[in-house]
């Protein structure tokens, strides 16, 4: 395929513990174009950590390899930390789960978003401003210079994440990881910032991963998702498939989901096997 | 915006304003307390535990006379209540009585000698913060290394030393064998009689004045017991910086910064020290007032005329009212700096202006 | 469980077990866990040697002091330099400054015992009352612990030992009333998290008296973080009495206080210098052990407080 932007191929991510290597990541592999790739999976199946570490964001301890990390053609593990830092950001960005604890508390919203923007591009403050202030309107605040002088902290939680995905987006990056974007939101305000989100990386034409819990979020927002399940990838499937899916994991989650007009008793119970994490 | 926004912008305004007012309220609260808390501690340890106060201001070699009059002007025959009212009265008007042994009043007496405790402190706490927080911050960041290893026995040290004693070995090994720094004192014996303070800030006026031999004598004096105070300022300092710093480094905020492409120096210096930096304004402000307060013992050992030496010259000649005007002079000081470190915590965070 | 059950299992698994079969097994239990964490902290222990080797040289001051503490050869050992017959050297009225270190480590012990002695409880008193009262009896009673919270301790001591006269005794009892307000605001605060439990509301319904609760039910609780604390605070309070004993106000002569040592030593310390060394490192250690033994017990037994 020629217009890949992202290939994971066997990534691991160990983490050393008190007890051991804890492997957090064990060998997952996909590819990515300018689609939206959905991960699904509980807390703690290394959803986030395959994002972070896509990211360069892994903390110092902990190891990641991979037989192949590429980006855009680029091996992600054997370029230099001040390449990679060029990229984070600037072609590669992430959306974090709340906007309460992911901005800065001290600085005004505006600021951040300008400090993206400044530090990938050489652009005067005043351009600087002018391009964060169109940004902000483009996330459909609706009074981007009111807003671009507050501080966090005097906006809501949807708003906020607006201002994250401005601030993440103002660099025009191709590949977008967001993290739980909506999870920490109000229901009436995620799919608000669900179309914001869905719009921009439509009209933007970028490579998104959309990092969910909620598998039925995931099936009407990406083209297709990756199941994950202690580290590892137990099923690739088309979203549009997902009711075929084999695995009996995947069939677990899709039937923890409500649907009206279907008897709920029992209660299904998620399945969770030793043989599917081996 | 529409009218609804606007009225809830309004609604907002006000409470914001009782919200300020009631804080205020508060804080004259807290500050009228604890002021008079002080007075009645002093005025208890004046009055009331002395077998006979008179004695204990004038000494006994006072003529009969003048104690009969100190009796009735120290208004001992009223109730104690009444006593309080009036010493109070007199406090708030400066007025500690009089020295026995310089035979000034006593505030005279502070007001002549405190400029020297707080140039000392003041250079003591800016050693300490220059040093202290990119120290604390480096140990936070490179946790465990052996940059945190050392500002651990920094701080374990400046714990444990009993400053009189650090200052003593300093006079042995920089004033006796290297000679770096000058003999106890504030200025050469030369100087004392030819300079004339205007401040009383000896470093600031010599400047002023140009007379850079006389700065260079003062800098000489000042250096060793100012570098004493600030190494037990970067004690603390460094430390509470580690410890904020750790705080900071683990929000999510950070991981958002590191997303966003901004180098490790950018993150640390311009996002996570900025977070740290309203707690660090509280910890530097008592690190302050815990110089002023530390000044009893510094001054004593290098001979430094402030508050401090005068306290306990005036204590080794029972000179109560001495002691006792100069433990509120430093007391409502020390008061004062932790009630305005609290106020300006309020101020810097952008999170406690509203809401 | 029964006994014979119990026989096979390794002492380590009954006292990790996490079905204690009675209070006492998870009491030890507990204090097993904690002295793992704690001992597996290096530094903590170096501080828990340091403190035992000062108990144990106080114990045996008569033994291990080759001198008298008081009384010196004024005649053939005045100032004489640190050698084998004089470890540490004499002071000014011929003592051997070693014997007079060792004989002060019981002043040391003295002074810190009856410190925490005085001071803890009343913080804890008026801590767990206040916490336990709340209302008007509680902000009253804090405004008062924030009043002494904002003096500057030394200084008031001082003052206040000026007004009841110099010694050891006086030094103690001022620094004893300037450190018990942090006890007392400990001690609330562990109050208030426990006040509105459900076995505090199960001893209420039972009939018990506010003083039995305070007393039975909840002074335990607070009982681990004022140990925390009280250690933390060990070593202010040596060198506050340090301060004190410099000063001239604290223990006074002939007693072999470090203080006062260091302060009869100043006068020759361009010449003599180890007159006032030796006594200020006596200081420094034991102050050192016990900021190391405090920090040791916080980590131990508070996790939440982490690495400060």
């Amino acid at each position: 395929m020629s217009d890949t932007l992202l290939e994971v191929d066997d990534l691991r991510v160990t983490f050393p513990t008190r007890t051991g290597l804890v492997q957090a990541v064990r060998g997952v592999s996909f590819s990515l174009g300018r689609e939206r790739l959905g991960i699904v999976g509980e807390s703690g199946s290394g959803k986030s950590q395959t994002g972070r570490a896509i990211m360069g964001l892994t903390p110092p301890q902990a190891e990641v390899s991979a037989r192949k990390l590429a980006f855009d053609g680029m091996d992600l593990l054997s370029i230099s930390p001040r390449e990679r830092r060029a990229l984070r950001g600037n072609r590669i960005a992430m959306i974090l789960q709340d906007p309460k604890y992911s901005l800065d508390p001290v600085m005004t919203i505006g600021r951040q978003i300008v400090e993206t923007l400044r530090t990938h591009e050489k652009v005067s403050k005043a351009e600087a401003r002018e391009r964060a202030l169109a940004m902000l309107q483009a996330v459909q605040i609706r009074d981007p210079a009111r807003v671009f002088d507050l501080y966090p902290h005097e906006v809501s939680g949807g708003m906020g994440q607006r201002a994250m995905i401005a601030m993440m987006l103002i660099t025009g990056p191709e590949l977008m990881i967001a993290d739980e974007p909506t999870s920490a939101l109000d229901v009436t305000v995620q799919l608000d910032v669900l179309k914001i989100l869905d719009k921009l990386v439509a009209e933007r034409g970028m490579g998104l991963i959309f990092i969910s819990h909620d598998l039925r979020l995931v099936s009407s927002f990406c083209d297709r998702v990756v199941v994950m399940y202690a580290g590892k990838v137990v099923e690739q499937i088309k979203a549009s498939d997902l009711r075929d899916a084999q695995h009996p994991y995947t069939r677990g989650l899709l039937n923890c989901m409500p649907r009206i007009g279907f008897e709920r008793h029992p209660l299904p119970v998620l399945d969770r096997k030793p043989e599917w994490a081996a | 915006m529409s009218v609804a926004e606007n009225q809830a912008a309004a609604g907002r305004g006000s409470a914001r304003a009782v919200a300020i007012l009631s804080s205020l309220g508060r804080f004259l609260v807290i500050a009228v307390t604890t002021y008079l808390g002080l007075l009645a501690v002093t005025f208890f340890i004046g009055r009331v535990i002395p077998i006979d106060p008179v004695l204990a201001v004038l000494g006994d070699r006072a003529p009969t006379a003048v104690v009969e009059r100190t009796r009735r002007e120290m208004g001992l025959d009223l109730p104690w209540i009444e006593q309080f009212y009036l010493y109070v009265k007199a406090a708030l008007r400066g007025d500690f009585g009089t020295s026995v042994l310089t035979t000034n009043p006593v505030m005279s007496d502070i007001r002549r000698v405190f400029p020297a405790t707080i140039e000392l402190a003041t250079l003591g706490t800016l050693i300490g913060a220059v040093l202290g927080v990119p120290l604390g911050v480096l140990a936070a960041v490179k946790r465990g290394s052996l940059i945190d290893q050392i500002a651990r026995i920094i701080g374990l040290i400046g714990y444990s030393v009993p400053i009189f004693w650090l200052g003593l070995l300093g006079l042995v090994l920089f004033y006796a064998k290297l000679q770096w720094v000058a003999f106890p004192a504030r200025l050469d014996v030369v100087y004392e009689y030819t300079f004339t303070p205007i401040t009383g800030f000896y470093l600031l006026d010599s400047a002023m004045q140009g007379q850079w031999d006389v700065f260079y004598d003062a800098y000489r004096h000042i250096i060793l017991p100012a570098a004493l105070l600030g190494y037990f300022a970067l004690a603390y300092i460094s430390r509470m910086t580690r410890s904020f710093m750790l705080n900071e480094l683990a929000q999510e905020y950070i991981v958002a910064a590191r997303a966003k492409g901004l180098s490790e120096t950018r993150i640390i210096w311009g996002h996570a020290l900025r977070n740290a930096a309203v707690p660090m304004v509280t910890v530097i402000a008592l690190s302050y007032a815990s110089l002023l307060e530390g000044s009893v013992l510094t001054e004593t050992v290098f001979s430094w005329p402030g508050i401090g030496l005068y306290i306990t010259n005036s204590l080794t000649n029972a000179d109560m009212n001495a002691v006792l005007g100069g433990t509120i002079v430093i007391g409502s000081v020390f008061i004062a700096i932790n009630l305005l470190s609290d106020l300006l915590y309020r101020l810097l965070d952008p999170r406690t202006k509203t809401g | 469980m029964t006994a014979s059950d119990a026989g096979h299992l390794s002492r380590r698994e009954w006292l990790l077990s996490d079905r204690p079969a009675s209070r006492v097994q998870a009491r030890l239990g507990r204090a097993y866990v904690a002295w793992r964490r704690f001992s597996a902290n290096r530094l903590a222990l170096v501080g828990l040697l340091i403190i035992l080797a000062l108990v144990v040289v106080a114990a045996l001051a008569d033994v291990l002091a080759p001198y008298s503490p008081t009384v010196g050869d004024l005649k053939n050992a005045r100032l004489l330099a640190p050698s084998a017959a004089h470890w540490f050297g004499t002071d000014d009225l011929g003592r051997d400054i070693y014997s007079r270190i060792v004989y002060g480590s019981r002043w040391t012990l003295y002074v810190v015992i009856l410190v925490a002695v005085i001071a803890a409880p009343i913080g804890l008193l008026v801590g767990t009352v206040a916490g336990y009262a709340g209302g008007w009896t509680d902000t009253i009673l804090m405004r008062i612990t924030d009043i002494f919270l904002a003096f500057p301790k030394l200084v008031l001591a001082l003052a206040f030992v000026a007004a009841l006269g110099p010694g050891i005794e006086n030094a103690v009892l001022a620094i004893a009333i300037t450190s018990w307000p942090p006890y007392a605001r400990i001690a609330r605060a562990e109050t208030l998290t426990v006040r509105n439990s459900d076995y505090i509301k199960a001893v209420q319904l039972m009939g018990a008296s506010p003083f039995r609760i305070v007393l039975r039910h909840i002074m335990p609780l607070c009982i681990s973080s004022l140990i925390i604390r009280v250690t933390l605070d060990m070593a202010g309070i040596i060198l506050t009495a340090a301060g004190l004993g410099f000063l001239g106000l604290g223990a006074q002569p002939p007693l072999p206080e470090w203080g006062a040592m260091i302060a009869s030593g100043r006068r020759f310390i361009l010449d003599q210098w180890w007159v006032a060394a030796a006594p200020g490192a006596a200081i420094l250690i034991v102050s050192l052990g016990f900021n190391l033994l405090g920090d040791g017990l916080r980590d131990a037994l508070d996790p939440r407080s982490g690495d400060q």
